[in-house]
């Protein structure tokens, strides 16, 4: 894991110190709250339905176990004793309180942490690949670009005040565990032909009101070179993106109001006049984040079976490890979706345990996913047993990776201001129908149900294999289903599916959806998107509105 | 329809509801207003800047209390419908 | 300070022989280039300080050796001098006085920055690869 030294430290500090003397300077009156909304907001503090929320930021979701329990300590003494876990790879707290918040950014920098840039039309916390540096199939550890990444990013003189926020992710392989084509940069690590590494370059993804798939502007950027390739990206996009319309105000406006031609002619034209800059970190800076993120040590001689006489670790194990490149390892999804829980949230004692398990067993190394679940990347096989004990115990080994009680969902209204309607009481219900039965579930297969309560789409709604998006009917909260939407490789758009329901009549919907793709798929290999694919909406369709 | 002021406090964040001559956490303490009254008030308190998000809220009288029209409010007077623990006394939880 | 007569753009392309322009966040700042060796004074617009085109605008100016004064005028908040500096502002104009203690603190408040920008402070990459 990357490690903050004096430089890094004292930014932090300093940071911290301005935004005291910012809270300070509102607490006295002397800036108004109109003036002071976009400087908390740039500090990840919002004003939500029932306190302050703070959005923490966990860069490329990767965290240590001191800094899990950092968290679980904020969730104690400043909230009420727990956290929520986003889809943005963060963690969000929902109880905060003003006139406590220096004393809890105190504690936060204590363990290299921060709330920077986790809000605001900035650019965001970077995120990445959950098994980054685990997987067989990444061509290099993508973490180190993302470090990079950060610190370019990190309080950017020019790309502070963008027309909108800014979203970038970055992954290694040609499997995408972080929805990269639905960011606004998206960078896939690859070799060229001549073996050298480099990024394919992706632009104007995005979901929201207008969800966009976004396209490849290079097929090839050395990674010397990537920071002002992005640079260069950013500063066509702080020029021209639009500012009249909150709506239109994402790169992927601009890129298609231009069309990708000239949108990569503008970058290229841009990055031709950037070169005699050299603003790119030099070989020794890449040097010396790399030797930060090396392999743990790993124990060559751990075995590579597992006992699985008990079946219901045995069920755990089949659903929520993953294959590791070592042998003899295994990275471990630990499911933030338990029965009638709250997708994402975790207490804080759940938080200290995990913490311990990582430092026990995981190289002290957690890392969140972007279905708001958590993962401990190296794990010896022969110590899953172990893990597996202590996690059931805590109420964090629910066996559902990527099944139908796997449910992303955002705040919704229970917690946000922005809301249409509520978010995690359907995911509740719709979970509730399958969460007593571990076999019908494993039956239906990966399926992945994402809900949104408003268009924002935080709860990833336009790529799911099921899309649910909270709408107001006349004051009523009522529920848009999409189908055939994926963040994978294999991206695509959910797509309505025709009238919306009421609470009960979503959940029923997903009820026979899911009856109707059971009899309908060619056989279990079939996902739900895969038969969703193939047939197209229309017997979906009948099977819903009968 | 009825209406009664709403706020968020500066320092804590809290919700709050305007009781005719102070605010109080719970909305059944909370006192009707006129819009028109209302919209005065948030004029005369806005410049001191204590307040954040002043705004009338329209509610039902019920069983000795209020209930907001919106779901929105309703969360906001007694706490996320998720987390029943947490819910503040005025209303009972299952009315959101 | 007397300020020379401030051209618009469309004066100065039009042939204003003015030594001082102003730019609005809409202008391209690169239609300013060819007549760089007239300028001392080039006021960039921040009608609304949310609308950061104006940091591009004063990066492009001094990108391309720009020397003279380059003036941030309008909704210019003490909270974003730093940004402001960085991209090579050197003079300011802001619509509401700002309190000269909090300024001195924000300038002076971060000790290292970690990119290159218009000024000439040495990204964190370039000390550490001194250390
Ligand atoms: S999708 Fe809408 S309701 Fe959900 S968290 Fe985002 S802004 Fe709030």
């Amino acid at each position: 894991m990357y490690r903050y030294d004096k430089i890094d430290q004292a930014i932090v500090d300093a940071r911290v110190a301005e935004f005291k003397d910012q809270v300070a300077r509102r607490l006295n009156n002397e800036i108004t709250e109109d003036q002071f909304k976009p400087l908390r907001l740039m500090n990840g503090l919002y004003l939500q339905l029932h306190a302050y929320m703070l959005r923490v930021a966990i860069p490329y979701g990767t965290l240590s176990g001191t800094q899990m329990r950092m968290l679980a300590h904020i969730a104690r003494k400043y909230d009420r004793d727990y956290g929520h876990f986003t889809t943005r790879q963060n963690i969000q707290y929902n109880w905060i309180k003003l006139e406590q918040f220096s004393d809890l950014l105190d504690d936060l920098s204590k363990v290299e942490m921060h709330a920077f840039q986790t809000s605001g039309n900035c650019i965001r916390n970077i995120s990445s690949d959950q098994f980054a540096g685990a997987a067989a199939d990444e061509v290099a550890d993508p973490r180190p670009y993302a470090e990079l990444l950060r610190q370019w990013s990190t309080l950017h003189p020019e790309f502070s005040f963008l027309p909108r926020k800014f979203k970038i992710a970055v992954i290694a392989s040609e499997a995408d565990r972080a929805a990269i084509q639905l960011h606004d940069i998206g960078l896939q690590l690859r070799k060229n032909d001549a073996g050298d590494l480099g990024f394919r370059v992706w632009v104007g993804g995005g979901m929201g009101r207008t969800p966009v798939l976004a396209k490849v502007i290079r097929e090839f950027i050395p990674v010397s070179q990537f920071l002002s390739y992005s640079e260069a990206i950013l500063r066509v996009y702080n020029r021209y993106g639009r500012r009249d319309n909150i709506y239109k105000a994402r790169i992927k406006i601009l890129v298609n109001e231009l069309g990708i031609e000239e949108f990569t002619r503008q970058v290229e034209d841009e990055w031709a006049l950037l070169q005699p800059l050299a603003l790119d970190a030099p070989q020794s800076e890449y040097d010396r984040i790399i030797a930060q993120f090396p392999d743990p040590a790993f124990d060559p001689a751990a075995p590579d079976s597992i006992d699985v006489s008990n079946p219901e670790f045995g069920a755990w194990v089949d659903q929520n490890t993953h294959f590791h490149k070592q042998r003899g390892y295994a990275s471990v999804t630990i499911s933030l979706k338990p029965p009638g829980g709250i997708p994402g949230d975790a207490s804080s004692a759940q938080m200290d345990i995990i913490a311990d398990l990582a430092e026990r067993y995981a190289h002290d190394e957690i890392r969140v996913t972007h279905s708001q679940n958590l993962v401990l990347a190296h794990v010896r096989k022969v110590d899953l047993h172990a893990l597996w004990t202590v996690l059931r115990a805590a109420g964090l080994a629910t066996a559902n990776l990527d099944l139908v009680t796997d449910i992303i969902a955002c705040p919704g209204m229970d917690y946000c201001t922005l809301a249409n309607a509520r978010s995690i009481p359907i995911a509740q219900k719709i979970a509730a129908k399958f969460e007593n039965d571990g076999a019908a579930q494993r039956d239906i297969g990966e399926l992945k149900i994402k809900i949104s309560g408003c268009i924002n789409g935080c709860g990833h709604h336009h790529a799911g294999h099921i899309g649910i998006l909270g709408v107001d009917k006349k004051g009523e909260e009522a529920y848009q289903l999409l189908l055939g939407g994926s963040g994978a490789e294999d991206a695509s758009l959910a797509k309505i599916l025709g009238p919306g329901f009421d609470e009960n009549g979503i959940v029923d919907a997903v009820d026979r959806l899911i009856g109707f793709y059971k009899s309908a798929r060619t056989g279990p290999d079939e996902r739900f998107l895969d038969a969703y694919r193939r047939l197209g909406p229309a017997p979906f369709k009948d099977a819903v509105y009968v | 329809m009825p209406h009664i002021l709403t706020g968020n406090r500066l320092e804590t964040g809290d919700v709050l509801w305007w009781d005719g001559s102070d605010w109080t956490l719970h909305i059944r303490e909370a006192a009707l207003i006129e819009p028109a009254a209302i919209e005065a008030l948030i004029a005369e308190m806005k410049p001191a800047e204590r307040i954040n998000d002043l705004a009338a809220v329209e509610v039902t009288v019920e069983g000795g209390s209020y209930r907001p029209t919106t779901t929105r409010e309703r969360v906001r007077a007694i706490g996320p419908s998720v987390r029943p623990d947490f819910a503040l006394p005025s209303l009972p939880v299952d009315t959101i | 300070m007397s300020d020379p007569q401030i051209a618009t753009l469309a004066e100065l392309l039009a042939g204003a022989n003015s030594s001082a322009v102003r730019i609005e966040p809409g202008d391209d700042a690169r239609a300013l280039l060819p007549h760089l060796g007239q300028l001392t004074l080039v006021e960039v617009t921040f009608p609304k300080f949310r609308d950061g085109r104006g940091y591009s605008s004063a990066r492009i100016l001094r990108e391309a050796g720009f020397t003279g004064t380059l003036r941030a005028a309008g909704d210019v908040l003490v909270d974003q001098l730093g940004f402001m500096v960085r991209a090579g502002f050197d003079d300011f104009a802001p619509d509401v006085p700002l309190d000269p203690a909090v300024v001195e603190r924000t300038l002076a408040r971060y000790p290292f920055v970690y990119q290159k920008a218009a000024d000439a402070r040495a990204p964190a990459w370039a000390l550490r690869e001194g250390a």
